[in-house]
């Protein structure tokens, strides 16, 4: 019973705790209310009004210093209701050039709460948005006349260039979903959409500031709160230089006008991009200002479809492009030796004949060819190479060691380039087959087609390009990226850390001399540019299933101490010799040279005037 | 004289009138503030619009009536027989919620039928509480036998989980009131108090953590001296031995003047390590009075010791590594460690200069100007309190919060004066819950608490909130009603 009594008595102790409590509450509102007079003087005749203060974007240049991208001002017109009192709205309509009718109807949208929620009459709220300067000063002049009305900076990207909008990337209002994500965002508030605006938004927007005013009662600005000991400066953004050289990159849209493809041009030894073109592609004026919307939804309905970057977005089979990766990787094996020869009659005979080949010497080595792209030599040695029991286990193990190998390359996965939505390609691996076939015993004739860079195997011209700069290095690259260097701070470490292909570099060079040979005497002889530099390239013309044959183009030059490494996609364009060859031909003569001479004039004017547009992409079109 | 016999028929089934006087006076109050808080300057409603805030909240307090009229008329077995099927539906209604509900600010809360919009968190409470009332009156149960414990725990903790999974935070910290109700019946107090005592830590270590003294921060050092104060007094209460508490208090002492003095002569001294080994000392001690006497409360005190330490030392660390950074930002501002006017400062900055604005008087009624210019947040829902403390002052908050208080107590007293196990149970839960509640919003508004989203009982504009705590507070007149009188 005395344990009853005990639990009884915890109501005191609860009671009790309560009214300590309360006791703390009464002590707490007596502090506030009574004991702490500040708080009078913060709401009686003020309170905190948080503005906030916006940094410049950052800029954006190209390798030699041109700008490309900057800021323009613009100026919205505020209002505040409450302090509009003799408000001459005819003068005002007269100074904005606008109708009445036009200004009753901005007046209303203003106030009706269901398309501004933040309405109200004490606080300024956008009347109209995006004057330009001249409508600027105009206003200004006026301003004093028209209490009430307040102007508002803001500012609108502005591009000196009509080139490489796929790159540069778009800028527009935040989105709910990227508000949700990140709390630094609120509504109105700009952010980069695409490219480089996107990947490097972070270094471009720079930091908001904000400044703490006291207002009174009725909304008006009194000054600072703390005498502005709170406020904090805005940080503007970080101007970005670009490896891009804008001529080139110019040049290039140039020559690729009426064409769907794609240029891509790396220097080998930092991994920057010099160039990289994808046709069709846009202005980036475009997607700015009043005309955002309609630009872009024309630009989103063109079959073309110039809103994808097909340098990293595009994968193609990489046809004999490939071939020079597959000799490597046949020489670092051990499958072939540089004397290793094979024949071919047209074609690789142990399957009857395919896949065909042209007319050359034979047999052959690996030297010849890579000159002359025999695809009988690449088939014989992905057949050695899956049936070596000696080395390997089992054909899926030779072909993992295979598809490690084209990994370490840079092929079956993003490389990483600092843009938005880089595709990944494709390089199978053998449980991929198994799966396809249905069982494992399959062999290297049934999937002899990648050797030679068709079948199964995709690639982006990025990772064609930079298959040309791993070559060119003799084994090892730079993950590609288009931003050199960001103001005030030091590029992220992915970029300058080297990665080596594993494999051996007497073989980069016999694979160098082949890849010579080829401009010399095989198969690309139109890119030889001797005596002005010495260009080593493989053509590729691939196979694919949306009619001609892609043409493909990947090289370097010159062939000791390389400046470049560059690769050409044009789809449908056929015979790598036909299109892609002579596109690069041009480009490299703008690098080396700065111009094109006189005796190439006419190809210019020939490769410029081709139309080259595949019917894939309009087939499905409704006939109108 | 009236006499006797007479007297107690008529008192038989009486309805406490003075708790509804009080309820009638919270609703009426707080529908005149949501008014005050809603008034718009510019497109003035009336009191009774249906299109304002106060014309919609009198719907609700009309029903409420109504509610609360049918509840008192409910046969009382009713409560009992179906409290294990009203926690059942509401826990089914909370998944149901949880499967079917849109986000609306942020949580998964709102079960939409038609025209209206339910939150069934509000109706879990009265739930539980019935189904808490239900188990601790089922014959001959001990709350202390570890099946009971468990389905205890169960009962509260199953709907804390729903509620925190529809992102109702605040919501899922108020069923934790309900460990009132086990403290009632027969929860001992060591460990109410053990919780407390986590709370002071981690108020003692936050709070402190960036003062170094020496090896410790000048937190740690604090929370160390505290735990040998709690251990002696832990000593006093569970062994009784009055020299045991002098000695170890003496211990302390003598190494903090040890400390001292050596200081004197060159040896620096280290604020921290000295309370460290000072706190050894008492440990040591402890243990050695175990081995001599053999007594397990010792053993526990010991325990409760390097427990506290342990914990001290964890707290820093979930603190900075798992809190996110805007609670961490909450619970600084609440501490005063931070100065945030951007964020839940700013919230809990405009409510304090609202409050604080109000001075002795107040502006009077319809005449504030910081929630009129929606300064505050949430006024007239959760930040209720501050168009009261602007526009009453001092004088109107502090009768709101002593009303409060009477109400409370008086509730306190209607609870102890049950019969049944099953009435005072019942009672403490709505006790559990007002409180809460009290204490959590009020503190939250005139920032002595952190941030926590939840309404003032009566007040706050919400159907929901105000049929929950209707049906919470009539269940329990309507029981209170036909006690047995002795």
């Amino acid at each position: 019973m005395n344990k009853y009594s005990n639990l009884a008595k915890r109501k005191y102790v609860i009671a009790a705790a309560v009214v300590a409590i309360g006791f703390i509450f009464l002590a707490q509102l007596f502090n506030l209310q009574i004991l702490s007079p500040q708080y009078r003087d913060y709401a009686d005749s003020n309170a905190f009004l948080r503005r906030p203060l916006y940094p410049a974007r950052g800029a954006i240049y190209d390798r030699k210093g041109n700008l490309l991208v900057y800021n323009r001002p613009t100026y919205d017109v505020m209002m505040v209701v409450r302090e509009m009192k003799q408000f001459d709205t005819l003068d005002f309509c007269r100074t904005l050039d606008i109708s009445k009718e036009y200004f009753y109807s901005l007046n209303a949208d203003m106030r009706d709460r269901r398309k501004n929620p933040g309405y109200s009459s004490y606080t300024p709220q956008l009347f109209m948005s995006q004057l330009d300067v001249e409508e600027y000063g105009l206003l200004q002049e006026k301003l004093y006349k028209f209490p009430g009305i307040y102007i508002q900076n803001r500012t609108e990207r502005q591009y000196n260039y009509p080139n490489m909008g796929l790159i540069l990337g778009y800028v527009a209002e935040v989105d709910k979903n990227k508000m949700a994500a990140d709390p630094y965002y609120v509504r109105g508030d700009y952010v980069g959409k695409s490219g480089i605006e996107l990947s490097h938004e972070e270094d471009l927007r720079g930091e908001k500031g904000v400044e703490i005013l006291l207002r009174d009662a009725h909304g008006r600005v009194q000054g600072h709160y703390d005498e502005g000991r709170q406020d904090k400066a805005p940080v503007s953004g970080k101007d970005l230089t670009l490896g891009i050289d804008i001529d080139l990159q110019a040049y290039g849209e140039l020559l690729m006008h009426n064409k769907v493809g794609s240029i891509v041009i790396i220097e080998p030894k930092t991994g920057e991009i010099l160039c990289m073109v994808s046709a069709p592609t846009y202005d980036p004026a475009l997607l700015t200002g009043k005309t955002f919307s309609t630009n872009y939804l024309q630009l989103e309905n063109n079959p073309y479809k110039p809103l994808i970057n097909r340098s990293i977005a595009g994968t193609y089979p990489p046809g004999s492009t490939f071939k020079p990766a597959q000799g490597l990787l046949f020489l670092h094996e051990g499958i072939i030796t540089p004397e290793t020869r094979y024949s071919c009659f047209g074609g690789y005979p142990p399957l009857g004949g395919r896949p065909g080949c042209h007319s050359h010497a034979s047999p052959l080595s690996i030297q010849y060819a890579l000159a002359t792209s025999c695809n009988s030599f690449f088939s014989y040695g992905l057949n050695g190479m899956l049936g070596n029991r000696t080395k390997y286990a089992s054909t899926a193990d030779a072909f993992d060691v295979w598809r490690d190998h084209m990994v370490n390359m840079g092929f079956g996965y993003p490389l990483g380039v600092d843009l938005p939505s880089e595709k990944r390609g494709f390089i199978p691996n053998s449980k991929f087959y198994t799966n396809v076939f249905k069982t494992d015993r399959w062999v290297a004739h049934n999937i002899i087609s990648i050797a030679i860079g068709q079948g199964e195997v995709l690639a982006t011209p990025l990772q064609i390009a930079n298959l040309g700069a791993t070559i060119a290095n003799r084994g090892h690259y730079y993950t590609p990226h288009v931003v050199r260097e960001r103001k005030g701070d030091a590029l992220d470490q992915a970029f300058t850390t080297r990665h080596e292909t594993g494999i051996g570099r007497e073989h980069y060079e016999l694979t160098v001399a082949g890849m010579a040979d080829a401009v010399t005497i095989g198969t690309c002889r139109g890119i030889n540019l001797a005596p002005l530099v010495e260009v080593c390239g493989k053509t590729g013309t691939s196979e694919n299933p949306h009619g001609d044959d892609h043409s493909l183009f990947m090289g370097f030059a010159p062939k000791d101490d390389p400046q470049i490494a560059i690769a050409v996609v044009v789809e449908n364009g056929r015979f790598g010799a036909t299109n892609a060859v002579p596109i690069a031909r041009l480009m490299m003569q703008k690098f080396f040279a700065g111009e094109i001479p006189e005796s190439d004039k006419w190809l210019e004017t020939s490769v410029i005037n081709r139309e080259i547009l595949p019917y894939a992409y309009t087939r499905n079109l409704p006939a109108n | 004289m009236v006499y006797q016999g007479s007297r107690e028929i008529v008192e038989k089934g009486r309805v406490d009138w003075t708790t509804v006087g009080f309820y009638l006076l919270f609703v009426i109050l707080g529908w005149l503030n949501i008014y005050a808080a809603s008034f718009d300057l510019e497109n003035a409603t009336s009191l009774f619009d249906l299109s304002g805030r106060a014309g919609m909240q009198l719907v609700w307090i009309g029903t409420s009536l109504l509610l609360a009229f049918t509840l008192l008329k409910i046969e009382v077995g009713f409560y009992e027989t179906y409290s294990i099927a009203f926690y059942l539906t509401g826990i089914g209604l909370l998944l149901i919620t949880l499967l079917v509900a849109q986000e609306i600010n942020g949580s998964r809360s709102w079960l939409i039928v038609g025209p209206v919009r339910l939150q069934p968190a509000e109706f879990m409470k009265f739930s539980i509480a019935l189904a808490l009332a239900r188990v601790f009156n089922s014959y001959g149960f001990r709350l202390m036998e570890r099946k009971n414990l468990l389905l205890v725990c169960g009962i509260i903790l199953l709907p804390v989980l729903l509620v925190i999974a529809q992102k109702e935070t605040g919501t899922a910290l108020v069923y934790l009131a309900f460990l009132l109700v086990l403290y009632r019946e027969e929860l001992p107090g060591g460990v109410l108090f053990m919780g407390i005592a986590a709370v002071i830590y981690f108020v003692l270590g936050i709070k402190f953590s960036d003062v170094q003294m020496g090896y410790f921060s000048k937190g740690e050092w604090i929370t160390l001296i505290l735990i040998i104060v709690f251990s002696a007094a832990m000593v006093w209460n569970y062994v009784k031995r009055r020299k045991e508490v002098f000695m170890i208090l003496l211990m302390a002492a003598l190494v903090f003047l040890v400390a001292y003095v050596a200081s004197l002569f060159s040896v620096p001294l280290d604020w921290g390590i000295t309370a460290m080994i000072a706190f050894s000392l008492v440990g040591l001690y402890l243990l050695l009075l175990f081995f001599r006497y053999r007594k397990k409360n010792y053993l526990y005190i010991l325990l409760f010791m390097i427990g506290s330490f342990a914990f001290l030392e964890s707290v820093e660390y979930v603190f900075y590594d798992v809190l996110q950074p805007h609670q961490q930002m909450r619970i600084k501002v609440t501490l005063g460690m931070e100065q945030d006017l951007s964020g839940a400062g700013y919230h809990v900055g405009q409510s304090k200069i609202a409050i604080g604005s109000g001075g002795l008087t107040g502006k009077g009624f319809l005449n504030g100007t910081q929630t009129k210019l929606k300064y505050v947040p949430e006024q007239d829902t959760d930040f209720i309190f501050c168009t009261i403390g602007e526009e009453h002052g001092f004088l109107g908050s502090a009768l709101i919060i002593i009303l409060f208080l009477a109400f409370i107590l008086r509730l306190l007293n209607l609870a102890e004066r049950q019969t049944t196990t099953f009435g005072r149970a019942y009672g403490y839960g709505v006790v559990s819950i007002f409180i809460f509640h009290l204490i959590v919003n009020v503190g939250m508004v005139i920032g002595i608490m952190p941030v926590i989203g939840i309404p003032l009982p009566f007040f706050s504009y919400g159907g929901s909130s105000l049929w929950g705590f209707t049906i919470l507070l009539f269940i329990f007149l309507r029981i209170d009603k036909s006690r047995k009188r002795s």
